[in-house]
């Protein structure tokens, strides 16, 4: 039971400070859970990134569901979707129910106007980081899929899909070379 | 009647969305603006914009919001934000399942490790995206935004805790541009 609530309280403390979508999750995620709590490996990290990515819906919840499902079964991946819903929710409402011209008020414009940009640091950070592990194929395939999707926007589906082809084929392809040569 | 259109148009948009916020977004404004017509274009622009200045994923946000607005109850957004995380909760639990068990598999190794550059780079686009949208939501306005941008980028790196920094960050917002 401690344990669940832990998973909960963890994963509440990120959904709160979790502006502008699931990415700039990463840095809180590294943070909070491979840091401090040592729930998962900086490793093991990266590919649940990847799968959270190929399953539908917002990757803040997927990479939840994951790490919840890890430390504690299914108990633990509803415990961390909770947590990650629950500030968003519970925020919502509230400026449904009595704030709607919030984002008028011009304090709170100031403070996003600094938040925006160190959002976007705390997306780029995590990416300087994995892109100095990856070989020259990998920067260049990362970079073109980072353009193809910006500036082309097409949706990330394919890459994702062409990424998991390739490294079959090439796993494929390795094992026949060894069957050759023995 | 109402909050069954809710459930599905909600499941719908947890189903379909891959690729996380705001790849949604044009899902989202479908269902919600173009097949059901709860929202207006201009509505659901303000959707956005406050879901851009709230915490947590924009389908999660803007499911609560338009359950909420739609139904004018709090069960509204409690049928929609249940419903597109619903998809989430059972996809990702299987392939969480899945994937421990096979994770030694030679070729789920293999189409990990093709999958990882694409992941890396679906991530430099989001962060392309927000630097350099296609729309009017800027989130670099000027000089000031490039020098927060370098600092919290150097600071992050070097393992700052990225909640002080956010907090830091909304701080130096005020005192600029207030």
């Amino acid at each position: 039971m401690r344990e669940l609530w832990n998973i909960f309280v963890s994963f509440f403390k990120i959904g709160v400070f979790t502006f502008g979508g699931g990415y700039a999750m990463v840095s809180l995620i590294e943070d909070e859970l491979i840091t401090r709590k040592r729930w998962i490996e900086s490793e093991q990290f990266l590919k649940l990134l990847t799968l959270a990515q190929s399953a539908p819906g917002p990757i803040a919840l997927n990479t939840g569901v994951f790490i919840g499902y890890k430390v504690r079964g299914w108990a633990g991946a509803l415990a961390a979707v909770l947590g990650i819903v629950l500030p968003s929710f519970v925020i919502i409402l509230l400026i449904a129910l009595f704030f709607a011209d919030i984002r008028d008020n011009c304090y709170v414009d100031a403070a996003f106007k600094g938040m925006r940009p160190a959002v976007v640091a705390l997306i780029v950070a995590p990416v300087y980081k994995w892109a100095r592990a990856l070989g020259p194929a990998g920067i260049a395939a990362s970079v073109a899929a980072a353009l193809l999707v910006w500036y082309v926007g097409l949706s990330p589906i394919y890459f994702i899909v062409a990424g998991a082809a390739a490294g079959i084929a090439h796993t494929v392809w390795k094992n026949r070379k060894t069957i050759e040569k023995p | 009647m109402i909050y069954l259109q809710l459930f599905l148009s909600y499941l719908k948009i947890g189903f379909f969305g891959f690729g996380g916020g705001y790849a949604m977004l044009s899902l989202i404004q479908n269902e919600v603006v173009v097949q059901h017509q709860w929202l207006t274009n201009g509505q659901f622009a303000d959707v956005v914009a406050i879901s851009q200045i709230t915490p947590g994923p924009i389908a999660i946000n803007s499911a609560t919001y338009i359950g909420y607005q739609v139904t004018g109850s709090v069960w509204g957004a409690v049928v929609a934000t249940f419903a597109v995380s619903l998809p989430s909760l059972t996809i990702m639990l299987a392939i969480t399942r899945f994937y421990l068990k096979l994770q030694d598999n030679r070729y789920v190794k293999g189409a990990m490790a093709g999958m990882q550059p694409m992941m890396i780079g679906m991530i430099a686009a989001a962060a392309l995206l927000l630097i350099f949208p296609h729309d009017d939501t800027r989130s670099f306005i000027d000089l000031w935004s490039w020098l927060l941008f370098g600092l919290c980028l150097v600071a992050s790196i070097r393992k700052v805790n990225p909640i002080l920094l956010i907090v830091l960050s909304a701080a130096a917002g005020i005192l600029i541009y207030a």
